[in-house]
């Protein structure tokens, strides 16, 4: 294929016409502020949030101090003891019933909005997050009358308040698994998105607004790692939620050591995509990229360690390369970007910095040609071939667009080398043959294990981790769980 | 003259001296000798995380079938030595009446649990309906390798409850006793002639302030069920065991109550996609 010098639009890859997505059908107002007990609370601070993709700032958010997280969580207090939890099963998922279709109407501009500050393609948030957003919603709204099925034997009872803090890899749909479950129990939230993408729950808050949520039942607190800690550590919490990295979620662990209150963490990953030689090869490589290069990489359960069976090692090596060198890296408001920004600069430097010991470690780098985008956060798919287990590549999460690659020969091998690791969030397994899956499937120490596919979601599909990836479970019948007194 | 008997640790389906030398004084009611049972230390808690791993794989695959045979069969080797725990708790200074009961409490649980070694997993299984066109279902394993600290005080029925969930999910253990001692390594002797293979349920008898760092700090544990009343004790668990993320369920210092939920304390849920179509 012809290459392209970077246009107007930020094309590398290919050369296909821009197709983007117009943002003039919303607004995004210059300044937030915090929503409190269902008003809108200036904050002593402001902060900016800023497009990766151009380094543009958005808009300015208030960061909430200690000060401004004591009244969310006093306003959540409020709210479980009063109208919210009063409320019968059945009211409640009416409220969330009601939300899931609110967001399905503003579902564009909430994609556009994701995309811009967060930097993920456009066909990402329009075809995946938004849409599991609205799902997530959905399913939850209708266990809130039915949590005695849920759990035989035991009267289930909500928490009270739960702390959430989440990431900036998936904005709003961590905001979504995050609190539907919460409430469709019966607690009240308060949520702390992420600082570098905070306007995705922002715009959710005035959904709740627009659906006539009781006031306090969710509150959003915008802020950074001391205001997520504010609330963590916050002695009217009785529950903590959290999404992020493993040596956080240990530090959460830690801060919250001897108390009463429950937690859920979803941490890191290092997952092993496993492909045999009886794969089917073209769905596989479609199922590597995918694996690796959905949403930059930053994705906890991206399968960042690819083992390929030794015999067809190269074959699918150079199948990759090829199909490597079509992806569109760029705008990601344009319906072509394949790879969008990456989310910040110091996620950019650490991308940058773990490439670099990939390489001084010994193994091959590859990356397709051509220029990125000289604005914004941009890195390049990026394969690495002669890796050992004990390079850094290998062992830690990278959370971007770079795939480790190993062989193996015998699936007893495979299964050895990926459990090799503190990790234990996903898995993948290629092959035509149903006993070697359930073979793979049974041996892997992974939470989520996709065969014959890779990086799917679904609200009634419970995902989370193994081992040092995470304690609980997000989602389904079992992420219920989290939510609930027994 | 009784032959009396040596009371040691349970490791790997062995009866070791503890490798430390120490011994703890344990007394009956009127103050004379009952044994010098072992003091349990660290290297011996971590012999028998050597122990637990290595059965670890082995037990969490035996089917179901077999899982809740073994464990009948313990009630059943429980049931022929009756008199003889009821004895040893009597010296410890439980009466008649309550230690029949303990004991019989005890076999009841076994029976109970055997009971759910097929059940619990169509209990915690769901098949999702996902919106794409894929099979999607979720299924409880086994956590691995769970230290359980038991009630401090108490006899049988304290330990076999906290034991029973733990393994009948296809998880190995290493059990710190309560200060009943000798009932435990008694105990013991009931599990080795009860099929249960060699490595499956260790059991030191020590004390709490010096192993339970040890529980929460190593690295090859992966969870850790603690009974207990005390406060510091949880604290210091919470804050080690957070460096490999262990799970840790906190109960009373008291039986826990029969429940499939205690199973599911100790496994994870496992969700595996496969497209639909040819």
């Amino acid at each position: 294929m012809a290459k392209t010098e970077p246009g107007p639009h930020n094309f590398v890859f290919g050369n296909y016409a821009p197709a983007p997505e117009s943002k003039d059908h919303f607004k995004i107002k210059k300044s937030y502020d915090l929503f409190i007990g269902g008003k809108w609370v200036k904050a002593s601070k402001k902060f900016e949030t800023i497009n990766p993709a151009t380094g543009e700032v958005i808009a300015k958010v208030g960061e909430a101090g200690k000060k401004e997280v004591g009244q969310a969580v006093k306003a959540a207090r409020k709210a479980f003891e009063g109208e919210w939890g009063q409320l019968s099963g059945a009211e409640r998922g009416k409220y969330l019933f009601r939300i899931a279709r609110l967001i399905q109407e503003r579902s564009r501009e909430l994609a556009v909005v994701e995309s811009m500050d967060g930097g993920k393609p456009i066909r990402e948030s329009r075809d995946v997050d938004i849409p599991l957003v609205a799902a997530h919603f959905f399913y939850h709204a209708g266990w809130a009358d039915k949590l005695d099925y849920a759990f035989p034997g035991v009267k289930p009872k909500p928490l009270g308040v739960v702390g959430q803090v989440i990431p900036w890899n998936f904005p709003l749909l961590m905001a979504a698994w995050k609190i539907a479950p919460a409430l469709a129990c019966g607690n009240t939230v308060v949520l702390k998105p992420a600082e570098t993408t905070p306007l995705t729950a922002l715009k959710l808050a005035e959904i709740f607004e627009d659906a006539g949520l009781p006031p306090g039942t969710v509150n959003i607190v915008t802020g950074a790692g001391e205001t997520g800690q504010a609330l963590i550590e916050h002695p009217d919490v009785d529950k903590v939620a959290f999404t992020g990295s493993t040596a956080v979620g240990k530090a959460i662990r830690r801060a919250i050591a001897g108390t009463d209150k429950k937690f859920t963490l979803e941490l890191g990953g290092k997952a092993a995509n496993i492909v045999f030689e009886d794969a089917p090869i073209n769905e596989a490589v479609e199922g590597i990229l995918n694996g690796i290069f959905f949403n930059q990489g930053h994705v906890c359960c991206a399968g960042s360690r690819l083992f390929v069976q030794e015999s067809i090692a190269d074959k699918v090596i150079k199948k990759l390369k090829k199909r490597m060198e079509t992806l569109i890296v760029g705008d990601p408001l344009d319906k072509n970007t394949d790879i969008g920004a990456i989310n910040s600069a110091e996620q950019l430097e650490r991308i940058k910095a773990l490439v670099k010991a990939g390489e001084r470690e010994g193994a091959c780098i590859w990356q397709p040609e051509g220029r990125l985008p000289r604005k914004g956060n941009w890195f390049k798919p990026t394969l690495f071939t002669e890796c050992a287990q004990s390079h850094r590549i290998v062992q830690e999460e990278i959370f971007g667009p770079v795939l480790a690659i190993q062989t193996f020969r015998t699936p007893q091998e495979a299964l050895e080398k990926a459990n090799n690791t503190p990790y234990g969030l996903s898995g993948g397994v290629w092959t035509d043959k149903g006993s070697k899956i359930f073979k793979m499937t049974t041996g892997l120490k992974a939470g989520v294990v996709w065969a014959n596919t890779f990086n799917k979601f679904d609200p009634t599909s419970p995902f989370g981790g193994y081992k040092e990836s995470g304690i609980g479970r997000e989602g389904g019948v079992h992420g219920l769980a989290a939510y609930l007194n027994f | 003259m009784t032959i009396k008997k040596t009371y040691k640790l349970f490791i790997g389906g062995k009866f070791p001296r503890t490798e430390s030398g120490r011994v703890l004084d344990v007394r009956g009611k009127d103050g004379e000798l009952l044994a010098n049972a072992s003091w349990a230390s660290r290297k011996d808690f971590r012999e028998a995380v050597v122990a637990a791993r290595k059965a670890s794989g082995g037990w969490g695959k035996a089917s179901a079938y077999l899982k809740g045979q073994i464990l009948y069969r313990i009630a059943e080797m429980l049931e022929g030595r009756r008199a003889q725990f009821v004895v040893e708790l009597v010296a410890h200074g439980i009466s008649e009446e309550r230690a029949e009961k303990d004991v019989s409490e005890a076999i009841n649980l076994l029976v109970h649990y055997a009971g759910w070694s097929d059940k619990y997993q169509a209990l915690f299984s769901s098949a999702n309906p996902v919106a794409s066109s894929h099979f999607n279902f979720s299924v409880p394993e086994p956590t691995g390798v769970v230290g359980i600290i038991a009630p401090r005080r108490g006899s049988l029925p304290e330990l076999v409850s906290a034991l029973a969930p733990v393994i009948v999910g296809g998880n190995s253990a290493i059990v710190l006793a309560g200060e009943n001692a000798l009932t435990a390594i008694t105990f013991a002797e009931v599990l080795s002639t009860s099929d249960v293979p060699a490595g499956v349920v260790n059991i030191l008898t020590g004390k709490r302030a010096e192993l339970i760092p040890e529980f929460a700090k190593h690295m090859d544990v992966n969870a850790v069920l603690l009974c207990s009343n005390d406060k510091d004790e949880k604290k210091l668990l919470d804050l080690e065991s957070a460096e490999n993320l262990k799970r840790v369920s906190h109960q009373k210092d008291a039986p826990l109550k029969e429940s499939p939920y205690h199973i599911l304390d100790f496994q994870e849920i496992k969700t595996t996609w496969h497209p639909i179509g040819v």
